[in-house]
């Protein structure tokens, strides 16, 4: 609610507001993202901008009323342009005890708290650890607007008539939940209507009639009850014209893979092994075998990664995915690929590790294993979208330079791209810029075939089985210059190591040069990639308007380099990296270009923010002046 | 048009061979280079695809199309291969210590999705590019480099794995055995599925003679039965030897005390693999080793064709993709 724009009479109290934060938090069973993403799509729909984040444990089910079994969905909707899913919420729904302990935190001073009463029993105290009832606490009342509302008995009684079982009937009290909060920040009931006869309307009637009517009845208890008292508005965005969907990182990933392939007239044929927080981009692509597009969910992952290589070298799209673990057991595989020199794409949906780690958590904790997790030198181009819509364009992006350059390419997302979702203009794809495959026909008897000759790209020749011709043998082994044939020689190794890396450094001349928000040289430079954009420009928006001499350059290509980076970051005093890692990115850029870059880190499964990146730019803005004041005095 | 006739040297690339003179491997291009003209399929629509090891060089050697991948692995490569192009012949070659040992996961899913593939395992019974290390397939107590007071492992066959995981297609040879060698390459070639072909073949150098007992001429009569569909188990020099079916075993008896009725019947096409998994299980010296197909089931649907006709029906049913469709489909709004 970032400021009150109107304030209505005509008996109805309704303030219109610029924009809205409220998390959903229940037991991991309770419905909880299905309500957020049914809120964000309405409010899309709507014309708000969103941006969303989910959260929810790694376990299916985690022990019922648990603290640890708590799942959260967090949406920002707002009448102006936002990046990020807000940081203070303005409004908490729980539906027990242990969802209010775990997140009552992040409530904003006077945010609205609405609690399932129903869930509020000593069972559930003891499930959480709780002593006592959290809601009847003093401070909840003089800190919060509270209303409790017997949302279980409430669901029960507005599905009583159609025959379902207690349990059957319990299970719909998140769509009456739903209906509440739609009512309280005057959503349509309308595309959840839609969205639940397309579910379960042919399926399941009962269960369909159900669902519709538990919103229905959340709905008008706010509507009927003086309660809240007050409802709000918010109004569309002003975003560029154009025609808007909502989309999902790991969506748009894979709408982006299917349209290289189709771009590039290439099938594609995507081969992984499931993984959290990858395994969506499987389950989406499944859905597209009539673009051609064949899912091969193999035996484990490095055969899921052999597998794309096979593909790339019969001269199709070989795509594989995984996220950190699985990117370690590839390593082998994608160092053949630098070798083999074919083209495909590798993409790391990052969660925390090491190891197993936090795995429905978000982190930037891979970049340095992308850059050199592979025994000898063996560079590959890494891509890192910035958003869930800009998911789209990477895997377009990250395609084209594997063809071009005939090599792999390592697209770094991460768990918070690629659950999250935000507003997409849906492209032209007629007027998008098609990508060109070129596989020599083998047309000159008289020469002989030189599969690691090079184009001015230093690219070989795509030659694929079946060209007659053209018979050629590849492998791991270091091979000689142009015939391709096994060779020791130590000066043609070096000629052949340099060649690879040479290759993939002069990508960084086809590349656009890098783009700031903000003054191209100054007091401070953000330095940014992946995920965190949508908090660090915010945090430096809100920062240049207070007049702050900072600005921000995010990264959408982390190797090559953009090649105008080292003069920018010199021509600021102080350049700050701000990481989800302890400073992957700030090693590779001090070592580059011996700039001496601050870290801003933090590892704790989260996403940045925006205030604790306003924090830090303000205390480093303030150091700069201190040292100024420090220098005259001195 | 008719295809110009290859011979065998039309299939050897310019690369000097380079295995160890001696070598059992070079019977095995030999007889893969005699045996694929026959075959009528152009060069360049074959794919050698191999892993690491002595064997797994036999791509460089083969003037097709080739690659030498990585420790294990070739099995991964071959799927992705062939999914996307089923036009092509693939050929896995392998070894004991790269298909059992470090690619033990890709050769049994390799089996049980029944890719139509042709994979040669190379058995020496020894890891030798690596200089002498035991492999999955030496014997127990074998000394090695490795194992200086004798392998404590208990050796894994290859023929039991492949039925256990429900392979279509197994047989054996030997190196030295090249008529036969040479026959059993060409059927496995034939064969509509996954096709494993173990061949016994000699390493000179760390192992030498492990396997003489079938590899050489004047013995192997009586330590190996030659399978053939439809025929009555025989073996011996004299051929005076069978193996009866009893219970739930097999013997070897003389043909002097037992009828030629009574010997077990070979049944390549049986669907159910018991009676074909207790030949793969005859060891020597207690029993003699079947050579040939142990195993040969047609009309078993092949991942290839399955993942392509998936495909296919989804075109038919959904028509061909249109991307602009897909991106504008869905819940839209529009800001003016």
């Amino acid at each position: 609610m970032t400021k009150i724009l109107s304030e209505s009479g005509n008996g109805k109290n309704i303030h219109t507001v610029s924009g809205i934060t409220v998390r959903l938090c229940g037991d991991s069973g309770d419905g909880m993202q299905l309500l957020g993403t049914q809120l964000t799509n309405t409010s899309a729909l709507a014309g708000n901008d969103v941006a969303t984040f989910p959260d929810f444990p790694a376990e299916i089910r985690a022990p019922r009323g648990t603290r640890a079994g708590v799942s959260g969905f967090q949406v920002q909707f707002a009448s102006e342009e936002i990046f990020t899913p807000g940081d203070l919420l303005d409004a908490l729904v729980v539906m027990n005890p242990a969802a209010m302990v775990t997140n009552l935190g992040d409530l904003r001073k006077g945010g609205i708290l609405i609690a399932n009463e129903d869930g509020f029993n000593d069972k559930e105290f003891k499930l959480a650890k709780v002593d006592s009832n959290p809601l009847e606490a003093d401070v909840i009342e003089q800190s919060y607007r509270l209303f409790k509302v017997p949302m279980t008995k409430l669901t029960r009684d507005a599905v009583s008539e159609l025959g379902l079982s207690n349990k059957e009937s319990e299970r719909c009290k998140n769509f009456f939940a739903m209906g509440l909060v739609y009512w309280l920040f005057g959503r349509s009931l309308e595309p959840t209507l839609r969205f639940i006869d397309d579910k379960f309307g042919k399926k399941l009637p009962d269960v369909a009639r159900a669902n519709a009517a538990a919103l229905q009845a959340g709905w008008s208890y706010g509507e009927t009850t003086e309660a809240f008292g007050l409802s709000y508005q918010v109004e569309a965005a002003p975003l560029s014209p154009g025609t808007y969907r909502n989309i999902m990182g790991n969506q748009a990933l894979a709408w982006g893979l299917v349209a290289a392939s189709s771009l590039s007239g290439k099938e594609l044929f995507y081969s992984t092994y499931p993984i959290t927080p990858a395994s969506d981009v499987l389950h989406e692509l499944t859905r597209y075998k009539n673009f051609g597009v064949r899912t091969f969910q193999a035996e484990d992952e490095i055969a899921a990664c052999g597998a794309a290589i096979g593909a790339a070298f019969g001269g199709g799209m070989g795509v594989t995915a995984s996220s950190g673990p699985g990117i370690a057991l590839k390593g082998e595989a994608m160092g053949l690929g630098v070798m083999l020199e074919l083209p495909m794409i590798v993409i790391n949906v990052q969660r925390g590790g090491p190891s197993t780690g936090l795995p429905t958590k978000t982190e930037q904790s891979d970049l340095l294993q992308a850059m050199f997790g592979r025994n000898g030198e063996a560079p590959l181009p890494i891509l890192a979208p910035q958003s869930p819509g800009d998911c789209f364009a990477i895997a377009i992006e990250a395609w084209r330079i594997a063809v071009e350059c005939m090599t792999p390419v390592m697209i770094l997302s991460d768990g918070y791209i690629a659950n999250g979702s935000e507003p997409w203009k849906i492209p032209d794809m007629t007027q998008h810029p098609r990508i060109n495959v070129v596989h020599p026909d083998g047309a000159d008897p008289e020469e002989p075939f030189m599969p690691y000759a090079r184009d001015e790209n230093l690219a070989r020749p795509w030659a694929i089985p079946g060209t007659p011709g053209l018979m050629h043998r590849v492998g791991g082994l270091e091979k000689e210059d142009r015939t391709g044939n096994i060779s020791y020689d130590p000066a043609n190794h070096q000629h052949m190591v340099d060649t690879r890396a040479r290759k993939i450094d002069e990508i960084a001349d086809r590349i656009p040069p890098q783009e700031v928000l903000g003054h191209d040289s100054g007091d401070i430079l953000i330095v940014s990639w992946g995920g965190t954009y949508g908090a660090c420009h915010t945090a430096v928006r809100r920062c240049q308007k207070a007049g702050i001499s900072v600005s921000h350059a995010h990264l959408r290509y982390l190797n090559p380099l953009p090649s105008n980076l080292g003069d920018l970051l010199s021509a600021f005093k102080t350049v700050v990296v701000p990481e989800l890692n302890t400073g992957q990115l700030r090693m590779l850029l001090r070592a580059k270009y011996l700039v001496d870059c601050a870290g801003f880190n933090k590892v704790q499964g989260k996403p940045f923010s925006v205030h604790e990146l306003i924090d830090e730019i303000k205390a480093q803005a303030e150091a700069l002046q201190n040292e100024a004041v420090h220098h005259r005095a001195g | 048009m008719t295809l110009p006739v290859l011979k065998a040297a039309d299939f050897a690339s310019t690369q000097e061979v380079r295995w160890c003179p001696g070598c059992g491997d070079y019977s095995i291009l030999a007889q893969m280079k005699k045996v694929l003209p026959e075959l009528g399929v152009p060069r360049e629509k074959i794919v050698f695809i191999s892993g690491i090891g002595c064997s797994s060089r036999f791509p460089y050697y083969m003037n097709t199309y080739g690659m030498h991948s990585i420790h294990g692995r070739a099995p991964t490569f071959a799927t992705g291969l062939k999914s996307t192009r089923p036009d092509l012949m693939v050929w896995v070659i392998t070894g004991d210590g790269d298909a059992l040992s470090i690619g033990g996961n890709h050769f049994i899913h390799m089996l049980r999705r029944n890719l139509d593939i042709n994979v040669v395992l190379f058995n020496n019974r020894i890891y030798g590019l690596t200089k002498g290390q035991y492999s999955p397939t030496s014997s127990e107590g074998q000394i090695t480099k490795s194992t200086p007071m004798g392998a404590i492992d208990h050796p894994l066959s290859p023929l039991s794995v492949a039925l256990g995981a429900e392979a279509t297609f197994v047989a054996r040879s030997i190196d030295a055995y090249v008529t036969h060698l040479g026959e059993t390459l060409r059927r496995a070639a034939e064969h509509k599925g996954t096709s494993l072909v173990e061949v016994y073949q000699n390493c000179n150098v760390f192992n030498d003679g492990a396997m003489a007992y079938a590899q050489e001429k004047s013995q192997r009569a009586d330590n190996v039965i030659e399978l053939e569909h439809g025929k009555p188990l025989i073996f011996g020099k004299d051929r005076d030897k069978g193996i009866r079916l009893v219970g739930s075993h097999l013997e070897v008896v003389s043909l002097a005390d037992t009828a030629i009725d009574d010997l077990l019947i070979h049944d390549e096409r049986a669907a159910n693999p018991s009676i074909q998994m207790m030949l793969a299980r005859m060891r020597y010296p207690e029993m003699p080793e079947p050579i040939g197909v142990l195993r040969a089931v047609a009309g078993v649907p092949t991942y290839d064709d399955q993942i392509n006709h998936q495909v296919e029906l989804a075109k038919a049913k959904h028509g061909i993709g249109d991307l602009q469709a897909l991106v504008s489909g869905g819940d839209t709004w529009v800001v003016k």
